[in-house]
C-alpha cells in the first residue's frame, strides 16, 4: 500500500503523504523510494506545472527520518550512503524545475523540515499542533540533508544557527515571524491556499522575501562578518557543552563551509561529519535516552495497571516554596484546579503569588496569550481552611520536613478528603511508610518527590510505601506526567534514588575538600567530567543545613559512606548556609557569586598532607555515585537500569552523553570498575569496597544492559 | 402549603462574597469583573461544587466595564465550569443582585434550571470614565476619515475643552436629583430626626463589629489575596468604625444641604468595592446531591414609585407586596435584613411600614405591621459595611439565611432600595 496519494487537477498535482499504518509521518525507506518514482514522473509530465505537497495525518506533516532506521546503521559508510541519498531525493525538489509548494500542519522536524526548505514556497496553519524544527542535534547529529545550507540562505546565519545549534523547535507564529514558513492560514484552508500558492507560482509569480537588514547585510555578507559570527558561535557552544557534545560544533562547520565554499561542498561536509556523528559515542547514547525516556512515558509503573482516574482538582497542603512550586506548575502544565491551604492567609498569599509567577514567566516568554495566562491564573486559589479539599483527586503535602509535622496533617487532611483521593507526600527524607502510618486508609498514600525549582526540574521520583495500592500508584504517574515531569517509580528506601546515589558523591567531595582540594578545583573536575555544576556549588546552592539534614538521614540509614563530616556540621554552625545566608564555601553579594570564601578552610578545618591527586578526586567522587547506583539498583530502589539512569540525569543532571551511572558502568566494563573500586578502597577506605552486585557481575561477567 | 411562588421549591444552597472595602483602597486594584468571579470560585470551593452542575448565571453590575460588559459571563467562564454556561448581567441599580437571585429563583421554580449561581459585583475604583461627546465624534471621524484633508477638517473643530472628561453621577436622569438630596428630602418629609439617622449609623458599626469580632461576619467572607504579594490579605471589611461614637457622629456637616441639612457622610452608605456569590438550587437537586439547604425562597416582589416623589421609598411597596405573595404579615417575620442606602432611608421606610396613613395609600386595611428594631440589621447594615452597588443584595441574602438558621427563625425578609424608585422585597423560609 503506497504512502503517498497523487492527483493531478488542473496542472497542479496534489501529493499526499499518509504512511499507512503509522500514527504519524515519517522519512522511512519506503516513503523515500516512493517520492523518487513520483518527483521523476512529475518532472517528465508535461502537464504538471507546479505541485502541492501535504500531508493526509491529522497532527503531523512529517515528524522526521525514521529513527529505528538511522539506530540501525551498522558503520559510518552506512550512514554516509544514508544521508548522501537523503540528499539527493531533497535536492530533485529543487531540480524539478517546476515549483512545490509546502502545506504544513502539524509536527514538521528533521528531514521533514529540509524537505520543506527545498521547496520553492511555504505554507504553515496557525496553530498550536503546527511545530517546525531541527532538533538532530539533540540527538547527538546534525541536519544533513541540506538543512544546514537552506535555512541560513532562508532566514539569515544567526537566526539559522540559533534554531540548528540548540536544536530548537518553534511554534508556528514565531516560525512565520523568522521567515521560516512564508504564511500562516487557518487549518481549514490550507489545502485551498497551498494549491492557490502553486498555481501562482505556477503562472510566474515570485514570493518577494524581504531584503536583509543592515546587520545582516554587515555581520553575514561579507567574510569577516562572517568569520567573526561563527567565532563567537563557537566560543558560546564550547561554554554550553563543556566540548563533551560535537554535533553544535559539526553544524558549525557544516554551515560554515558551505558559506565559503558552496551549497553542494557543504551538504558534502554535512555528509561527512553526520556519518561520523551517526556512529560515535555520543549520539548513540543520545538516542539510548531518547528511548528511554519515551518507553518510560508509556510505563504506569504496574503491570496489568488499572486505568488511571482523571485528576480534575488538586490540593496543596503547604504554600511554602515546594508546595507553590508544585501548584503553579500543575495549573500551568496539567491545568488542574489548584487549591492551597496553609495555616495562615499571608502564607497562603505568598504561595498564590508564587504560583502566579510560573503563569507569568511562561506569558513573558509568550508561551501563553494574555488571555491563556488568565485563566491559567484562575486555577489558583487557596484558603486556611479546607474548602475545596473535599472535591480533590490528589492532594500533595508539601509542609515542614518533620514526621511529627506530617502527621498531623496526614491525620487531619483525611478527615476532609475522599477515600478515593490520593494523598502525596513531597518528602525527601522520611519513608512513605511511616507517614502513612496514621492514615485509616494507608494504600492510599504515597510520596510524590519533586525537585527544586519544581517549574524546571523535569523530574519526579514517585515513591511507593509497602502499603500503597496500584491505582495510587498509576494515578499518581499520570498526574505527574501531565505535570510534564519525566516519572521514575522508585522504592521506599531512605534517600529514595536521587539522594540516594548523591549521597556517597556529596560526602566525598566534603572529604577531599578536607584534604586540601581547593573547592573550584572539585567544581572544575566533575563540570568537565560532564556536570552541570559541580559538587561544591550544589551543596551552596541547595543550602548546607539542608545537606547536613539529607546527610544525617543517610548516614544514619546507611553507614559511613554517607556520613555528613564535622567540617559540614561546623559550617552550618557558623551560620555559613550557603547562597541563602550570602556565604557558604563561596561567597554570594547580591545574589552573584564572588569567589571562594577564603575563611571557610578554618572553620571547615583542612587537614595536614596536602590533597590527592586530580585523577584520584575525580575517579573519587565519580565512583563513589557508580558504586551507591549499583548498590541500590540491586536492593530494587528502582526497577530497572534504564529508570535509575534517566533519574539521574534528569534528577542531578548526570552527563547524558555518558547515558547515565550504570551505562558508565557498562562501558568501563564492571569488571574493570571493579579493579578501579578495590583500589580506592586500598588507598582511601572500606567506602569504597564494589558493592556486592558488581562483584557477582564482574564474576559472571553480565552488564547492566544487555545491548551494551 | 402555599409557597407564595408557583413552581418547584427553590433553596438557598450557601454563599459568600469578598470583603467589602471602601472605593479606591485595598480592593482598588480589582475590576468587577475580578471581584465576582472570586466570590463564585470561593463558593464553589466552599460548597465542593462541581462546576459542571451549574446550568445558568445571573449576576448583578450597576456600572459595568466598558471591555467586558457581561459580567455574568465572564464569571460562567471560569476554567472550573464548563465553558457551555449561559449567563446574563442585570441592572436594577442597588436592587441588582437580588434581581439577579430572584431570575436565578425563578429559572428554577419554572424548571428551566436546577441550578443557578447568582449574585452581583462593584468596583468603584475603577469607574468607566468617559470622553465628551464632542472628542468621542472627533476620534470616530478621524478614524472613518478617508483624506488627509478631511482628517485636517475635524481637527480643526478641536477645542482644549473637548478633553474634559464625563464622569458617571449620582443623579437620577429624570430629574437631576442625587441619591443624596433625594434623602435629605424623605429626612425633611418624613420628620427623621439627626439624632435619629446618626443612633441608626452608630448601630450599624456596632453590630458589623460585633458580627466581625465572634466571626459570624468573617465566615461569610472569601479572603482577598493581594497582586504580586505586596501588601496584607484583606480578610474583612475596612470601613467598620468599632469606636465610632455618637458624639463623633454628631459633629460630621451635613453633606447636601449645608444649612438645614441632616444627611452626613456618617449616615450614608459609603462608596465601596466588593462581590458576592450564592447558590440556588430546585430542593430536588440540592437533596439529590447530598446538600443542607440554607433557607428556600418563599416569595419576591418589586415595586417602583416616582422618582421625583421619594426616590428611596420602593421598599414600601414591595416588602407588601412579597409578604401578601407569601401569605405573610411582618408579625410572621422574624429576622430582617433591610439596606441602608442612607440612615433616613432605613427610618422612612420603617416609618412606612408602621404608618396608617401609608396603608391607607395603599389600599390596605391596616398598617404593613409594626418592625421590632432587634430584628432588623442584626450584625450592621450597608452604612458601616459598604455597599457595592451591585452586589449588596448577595450580601443581604447570605446574612439572613446564615442568621435565620443560627438563631432558628422560620420566616426572614430582605429589603432592598433602588435608584429609579425602585423597591425589592423577598422572603426566605426556614428548612
Amino acid at each position: 500500500m503506497s504512502a503517498f496519494t497523487r492527483t493531478v487537477e488542473g496542472g497542479i498535482a496534489r501529493l499526499v503523504l499518509d504512511l499507512p499504518g503509522e500514527p504519524i509521518n515519517k522519512i522511512t525507506r519506503g516513503v523515500r523510494d516512493e517520492l523518487d518514482v513520483l518527483l521523476r514522473q512529475i518532472g517528465g509530465d508535461p502537464a504538471v506545472r507546479a505541485v502541492a505537497l501535504l500531508s493526509g495525518k491529522p497532527d503531523t506533516f512529517i515528524a522526521g527520518a525514521d529513527i529505528d532506521e538511522f539506530v540501525a546503521l551498522a558503520s559510518r559508510s552506512d550512514a554516509f550512503a544514508l544521508v548522501r541519498g537523503g540528499q539527493a531525493l531533497v535536492n530533485r525538489i529543487p531540480e524539478l524545475g517546476k515549483p512545490v509548494v509546502a502545506g504544513i500542519h502539524g509536527a514538521c522536524l528533521g528531514g521533514g523540515l529540509e524537505a520543506a526548505l527545498a521547496c520553492t514556497y511555504r505554507v504553515a496553519t496557525d496553530h498550536d499542533k503546527t511545530s517546525i524544527g531541527l532538533p538532530e542535534v539533540q540527538l547527538g547529529i546534525i541536519p544533513a540533508a541540506g538543512g544546514c545550507q537552506r535555512l541560513p540562505r532562508l532566514i539569515g546565519v544567526q537566526p539559522a544557527l540559533d534554531i540548528i545549534l540548540a536544536g530548537k523547535t518553534l511554534p508556528a507564529k514565531l516560525a512565520h515571524r523568522r521567515g521560516v514558513v512564508d504564511e500562516l492560514v487557518h487549518p481549514a484552508i490550507l489545502e485551498r491556499v497551498t494549491l492557490e500558492a502553486a498555481r501562482r507560482l505556477a503562472d510566474g509569480w515570485r514570493p518577494a522575501r524581504g531584503r536583509p537588514g543592515v546587520k545582516r547585510l554587515l555581520l553575514e555578507r561579507n567574510p569577516l562578518g562572517l568569520k567573526l559570527l561563527f567565532s563567537l558561535a563557537r566560543k558560546q557552544v564550547l561554554a554550553k557543552s563543556g566540548g563533551h557534545y560535537p554535533a553544535p560544533l559539526a553544524a558549525l562547520r557544516a554551515i560554515e563551509h558551505g558559506l565559503r565554499y558552496g551549497s553542494e561542498a557543504g551538504m558534502e561536509m554535512e555528509a561527512e561529519l553526520f556519518a561520523d556523528l551517526a556512529v560515535g559515542e555520543v549520539s548513540r547514547e543520545l538516542v539510548r535516552i531518547f528511548f528511554a525516556t519515551t518507553a518510560l512515558k508509556k510505563d504506569h509503573g504496574v503491570g496489568e495497571p488499572p486505568e488511571p482516574r482523571r485528576v480534575r482538582r488538586l490540593g496543596i497542603l503547604g504554600a511554602g516554596f515546594m508546595g507553590s512550586g508544585i501548584g503553579g506548575t500543575a495549573a500551568v502544565q496539567a491545568g488542574v484546579d489548584v487549591r492551597f491551604r496553609d495555616t495562615a492567609l499571608p502564607a497562603v498569599a505568598r504561595g498564590l503569588t508564587a504560583a502566579r509567577h510560573i503563569a507569568d514567566d511562561r506569558l513573558a516568554r509568550r508561551r501563553v496569550t494574555r488571555y491563556e495566562h488568565r485563566r491559567l491564573v484562575a486555577l489558583l486559589s487557596g484558603g486556611t481552611d479546607w474548602a475545596g479539599f473535599a472535591s480533590a483527586d490528589v492532594v500533595i503535602e508539601a509542609v515542614f520536613e518533620d514526621l511529627a509535622v506530617k502527621h498531623a496533617v496526614f491525620r487531619e487532611a483525611e478527615q476532609h478528603v475522599r477515600d478515593e483521593c490520593v494523598l502525596a507526600s513531597n518528602t525527601s527524607t522520611i519513608p512513605i511508610e511511616r507517614i502513612a502510618s496514621v492514615a485509616r486508609h494507608p494504600e492510599r498514600v504515597i510520596g510524590m518527590h519533586f525537585f527544586s525549582p519544581v517549574e524546571r526540574m523535569p523530574l519526579l521520583e514517585v515513591i511507593v510505601g509497602r502499603q500503597t495500592a496500584s491505582w495510587a500508584l498509576v494515578a499518581a504517574v499520570d498526574f505527574g506526567r501531565r505535570m510534564g515531569k519525566t516519572v521514575v517509580v522508585v522504592q521506599d528506601r531512605p534517600g529514595f534514588w536521587v539522594n540516594r546515589i548523591l549521597g556517597p558523591y556529596m560526602s566525598e567531595a566534603g572529604r577531599l575538600v578536607q584534604e586540601g582540594v581547593p573547592i573550584e578545583r572539585l567544581d572544575y573536575l566533575m563540570k568537565r567530567f560532564g556536570f552541570p555544576v559541580g559538587p561544591i556549588t550544589l551543596l551552596d546552592e541547595v543550602g548546607l543545613d539542608v545537606a547536613l539534614k539529607a546527610a544525617n538521614v543517610l548516614g544514619e540509614a546507611y553507614g559511613e559512606r554517607m556520613q555528613p563530616l564535622e567540617g559540614l556540621r561546623r559550617m552550618v554552625a557558623d551560620g555559613r548556609l550557603g547562597r541563602k545566608t550570602g556565604r557558604g564555601f563561596y561567597r554570594y553579594d547580591g545574589g552573584k557569586r564572588r569567589g571562594a570564601d577564603d575563611s571557610a578552610g578554618a572553620v571547615l578545618g583542612v587537614k595536614a598532607g596536602g590533597p590527592p591527586p586530580d585523577e584520584d578526586a575525580e575517579q573519587r567522587l565519580v565512583y563513589a555515585m557508580l558504586n551507591e547506583a549499583a548498590r541500590a539498583l540491586d536492593e530494587g530502589v528502582v526497577r530497572s537500569a534504564r529508570d535509575g539512569d534517566i533519574a539521574a540525569i534528569f534528577g542531578i543532571g548526570y552527563p547524558p552523553f555518558r547515558g547515565g551511572p550504570l551505562r558508565t558502568l557498562d562501558r568501563t566494563g564492571v569488571g574493570r570498575a571493579v579493579e578501579i573500586l578495590e583500589a580506592l578502597a586500598r588507598a582511601y577506605g572500606d567506602r569504597f569496597a564494589p558493592a556486592s552486585a558488581l562483584v557477582r557481575m564482574a564474576q559472571s561477567g553480565g552488564s547492566f544492559y544487555s545491548n551494551s | 402549603m402555599n409557597t407564595g411562588q408557583s413552581g418547584r421549591r427553590v433553596v438557598v444552597v450557601g454563599g459568600c462574597r469578598t470583603p467589602f472595602c471602601k472605593a479606591g483602597t485595598v480592593l482598588k486594584h480589582l475590576t468587577g469583573v475580578d471581584l465576582a468571579r472570586h466570590a463564585a470560585l470561593e463558593l464553589l470551593h466552599r460548597c465542593e461544587l462541581e462546576g459542571a452542575l451549574v446550568d445558568e448565571m445571573y449576576f448583578g453590575q450597576v456600572v459595568p466595564s466598558a471591555l467586558a460588559p457581561n459580567l455574568a459571563r465572564e464569571v460562567s467562564l471560569l476554567p472550573q465550569f464548563p465553558r457551555d454556561i449561559p449567563a446574563a448581567s442585570v441592572n436594577r441599580a442597588c436592587a441588582s443582585a437580588s434581581t439577579a437571585i430572584a431570575i436565578g429563583a425563578d429559572q428554577i421554580a419554572a424548571a428551566r434550571a436546577d441550578v443557578v449561581i447568582a449574585g452581583g459585583a462593584e468596583s468603584l475604583s475603577d469607574v468607566p470614565i468617559l470622553h465628551s461627546r464632542r472628542f468621542a465624534d472627533l476620534l470616530i471621524g478621524l478614524s472613518r476619515a478617508r483624506s488627509l484633508g478631511e482628517r485636517l477638517r475635524l481637527l480643526a473643530t478641536f477645542r482644549p475643552r473637548d478633553l474634559v472628561p464625563v464622569t458617571p453621577a449620582i443623579a437620577e436622569p429624570s430629574t437631576g436629583e442625587s441619591m443624596g438630596q433625594s434623602a435629605e428630602k424623605m429626612a425633611k418629609v418624613n420628620g427623621i430626626t439627626r439624632e435619629a439617622q446618626d443612633a441608626w449609623a452608630v448601630r450599624s458599626h456596632q453590630l458589623a463589629q460585633a458580627g466581625t469580632t465572634d466571626g459570624r461576619l468573617l465566615a461569610e467572607i472569601a479572603p482577598v489575596f493581594p497582586p504580586d504579594g505586596a501588601g496584607d490579605p484583606v480578610d474583612r471589611d475596612n470601613g467598620l468604625r468599632a469606636d465610632t461614637t455618637l458624639e463623633q457622629v454628631a459633629k460630621l456637616p451635613p453633606v447636601f444641604d449645608r444649612r438645614y441639612g441632616s444627611v452626613t457622610a456618617a449616615n450614608s452608605s459609603p462608596l465601596t468595592d466588593g462581590g458576592s456569590a450564592v447558590l440556588l438550587m430546585s430542593a430536588e437537586r440540592a437533596a439529590a446531591l447530598g446538600y443542607r439547604a440554607l433557607a428556600a425562597i418563599r416569595a419576591h416582589a418589586v415595586a417602583a414609585v416616582d422618582p421625583g416623589w421619594q426616590l428611596l421609598m420602593g421598599p414600601a411597596v414591595a416588602v407588601p407586596r412579597a409578604l401578601d405573595r407569601a401569605g405573610l404579615t411582618l408579625r410572621d417575620i422574624g429576622l430582617i435584613e433591610m439596606h441602608e442606602a442612607f440612615a433616613s432611608q432605613v427610618l422612612s421606610n420603617i416609618q412606612a411600614f408602621e404608618s396608617k396613613r401609608w396603608a391607607e395609600r395603599l389600599g390596605r386595611s391596616a398598617p404593613i405591621g409594626a418592625v421590632d428594631r432587634d430584628i432588623v440589621n442584626v450584625m450592621g447594615g450597608s452604612i458601616a459595611i459598604g455597599h457595592p452597588f451591585g452586589a449588596t443584595g448577595g450580601r443581604l441574602t447570605i446574612t439572613l439565611a446564615n442568621e435565620m438558621r443560627r438563631r432558628g427563625v422560620e420566616f426572614g425578609l430582605i429589603s432592598v432600595c433602588a435608584q429609579g424608585g425602585m423597591g425589592f422585597a423577598m422572603v426566605l423560609e426556614q428548612v
